[in-house]
């Protein structure tokens, strides 16, 4: 799909895949034929740069075809660089500018707890965009409203765009901060399904709102993208893209 | 125009040249927001590590940094995209560097649609009219690799507050080689005695190709290259204005805010004459091929002929 696009994200899209796999084909309630349905869970990609993962998960769901995939980022297809709620059919929320999910997402949780409406929100992160001030804004928000019905998933693949998270400007700890701000949280390997699917079941029972760290590797499952920098943003070559999916069909 | 120069993208001009302040001057400073390679402030870094800050993905942080280093004695050089320095940091422009009148140059790569494909959330198309808001506000849109590496050059003995806006993709020269000096702002690149034609960074070159257009139908444009857009060379505009009597602008930005009110607002006071505005008309962009965008927002030398026509038909 990046590559039919030329551009795009495929770094942190694989480092997300097992989470939102296993956010759309286990944990969350949504009716693709109804987008709209008012007690469906919610998902808020934060990190929008990571489209491709979302579109995949909505592809494969049936909120529109998976023909379209392919003609991710062209002119007039409806799938955007980064996602937009007015043109993608089960897209929440248009994002892409880094660090305001958490903050949409804690409003969204309050207006549910307001209309009696059972969903949990599910706010997915990347660490490289919890250096934004915002994000700690909302973090704090979310705790003093008691949002038990937020969890905030942090892909904590330790690469933003210029390098390793810990080089560039260090986040960590991330738990430990999440805790300080009044949150539960749970550190997990992100590419353990079970762990994977036990804690974002965990996080529904939650009191208040639910973190979950989830250690992943940046390019997760093409040898060559993984844990490099240079993969974030940068489109394979046709043969790069063969040579990846069929690492990852194994 | 120089066609023998390979095209260039203006936001290389940006990394060259402030490698080159920093060799000149050891109170420079560089910051950046995780787009070090994007911005290619990362030269800058490479080479003087110690006078570089990335400070990750942060970007008001890094204005009220920089901030911090002007009232100290440096000249400080922040760079992110244009979206993202003059929307997610703008009340930190405002409040800590253009009140304050620090020398804080802001320098925004990836100005306009020709973002592309990553759609409306990176296409800054009103960063020039935020910043033009701010008093003491330096405003400057470069039209092509040259002129950028001069007026970054430049930046460094400008006092107060500058915004420089690059772009992304590869442009044609417009500059044999960098001028001296942006001098005030306006360079008439073409005398012509029908209508004005106005434009900054991308259109320049529309402009003047959509005036060897208008010839052919023997109208006669003058073509001027505003690369400052604040404070506007109000002399040269209102000349050019008086003297041809109508005008187009263009500019790879919203038509509210930018080069066009700012010419607009030169003719409202000094000469009233007809102007038509060639821009992106209110709305927000979405992804495709800069090529592509440019077409469908009508940012084209047949936009500007046809503008300029049918300007010149109403008068
Ligand atoms: C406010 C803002 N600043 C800068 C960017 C440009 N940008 C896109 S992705 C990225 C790095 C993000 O790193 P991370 O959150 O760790 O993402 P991941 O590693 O999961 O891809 C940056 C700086 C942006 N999209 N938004
Ligand atoms: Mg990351």
């Amino acid at each position: 799909m990046v590559t039919e696009a030329g551009s795009g994200h495929p770094g942190g899209s694989l480092s997300s895949a097992d989470i939102v796999t296993a956010l759309f084909f286990h944990t969350m309630k949504h009716r693709p034929e109804d987008p709209k349905w008012p007690d469906r869970d919610r998902f808020i990609l934060s990190k929008g740069h990571c489209a491709p993962v979302l579109y995949s998960a909505l592809a494969r769901s049936g909120y529109f075809p998976v023909d379209d995939l392919n003609n991710l980022r062209k002119i007039d297809c409806h799938l955007q660089g980064h996602p937009d709620m007015h043109k993608t059919r089960g897209v929440e929320i248009s994002s892409g500018s880094l660090g305001q999910g958490l903050s949409v997402s804690v409003g969204m949780a309050l207006s549910m707890r307001l209309d009696k409406l059972p969903g949990q929100i599910f706010t997915l992160m990347g660490d490289g965009e919890s250096q934004e001030g915002e994000v700690w804004e909302a973090a704090m928000a979310a705790a003093h409203y008691k949002t038990g019905n937020l969890t905030a998933i942090v892909d904590a693949n330790g690469l933003q765009i210029d390098g390793f998270t810990r080089d560039v400007m260090n986040v960590e700890p991330l738990a430990a901060k999440y805790e300080a701000f009044g949150w539960t949280v749970k550190s997990i390997d992100g590419h353990d399904m079970q762990q994977i699917v036990d804690a974002l079941d965990w996080s529904r029972t939650v009191e208040g709102p639910a973190s979950i760290i989830a250690r992943t590797v940046k390019g997760k499952g093409v040898s060559f993208m993984e844990n490099q920098a240079g993969w974030h943003g940068r489109a394979p070559s046709a043969g790069e893209a063969e040579r990846a999916l069929a690492e990852l069909q194994r | 125009m120089a066609t023998e120069l390979k095209p260039r993208a203006t936001r290389e001009a940006y990394g060259e040249a402030l490698l080159e302040l920093g060799k000149l001057h050891e109170n420079v400073v560089a910051l950046d927001a995780d787009l070090a390679g994007s911005t290619k402030s990362g030269q800058f870094g490479k080479a003087f590590p110690e006078r570089f800050f990335n400070v990750g993905v942060a970007e008001a942080n890094m204005m009220g940094m920089a901030a911090g280093f002007a009232i100290s004695g440096k000249i400080s050089y922040a760079s992110t995209f244009a979206v993202f320095a003059t929307g997610r940091a703008f009340d930190q422009v405002r409040q800590s560097i253009a009140q304050p009148r620090l020398p804080v140059r802001v320098c925004a790569s990836h100005g306009g649609l020709t973002v592309g494909e990553d759609g409306c959330t990176h296409q800054s198309v009103e960063d020039i009219g935020l910043m033009r808001l701010l008093p003491n506000m330096r405003v400057v849109v470069p039209a092509d690799f040259n002129q950028t590496y001069a007026a970054v050059l430049e930046s460094y003995d400008i006092e107060g507050p500058m915004y420089i806006r690059t772009g992304r993709p590869k442009t044609p020269f417009l500059y044999e080689e960098p001028p001296k000096s942006l001098g005030k702002g306006a360079d008439v690149l073409r005398e012509g005695s029908d209508i004005s034609l106005f434009a900054c960074g991308i259109m320049v070159v529309r402009a003047l190709e959509a005036a060897e257009e208008l010839k052919k139908r023997d109208i006669s444009a003058e073509v001027v290259n505003v690369s400052i857009l604040k404070p506007i060379d109000v002399d040269t505009v209102a000349a050019s204005l008086s003297k041809t009597g109508c005008a187009v602008t263009a500019e790879e930005h919203s038509i509210i805010g930018g080069l066009g009110d700012a010419v607009q607002e030169v003719a409202a006071e000094c000469c009233p004459v007809r102007i038509g505005r060639l821009g992106i008309k209110d709305v927000f962009g979405k992804s495709g091929t800069p090529d592509q965008l440019l077409e469908e927002f009508h940012l084209t030398t047949e936009h500007l002929a046809g503008l300029a026509g049918q300007v010149l038909s109403s008068r």
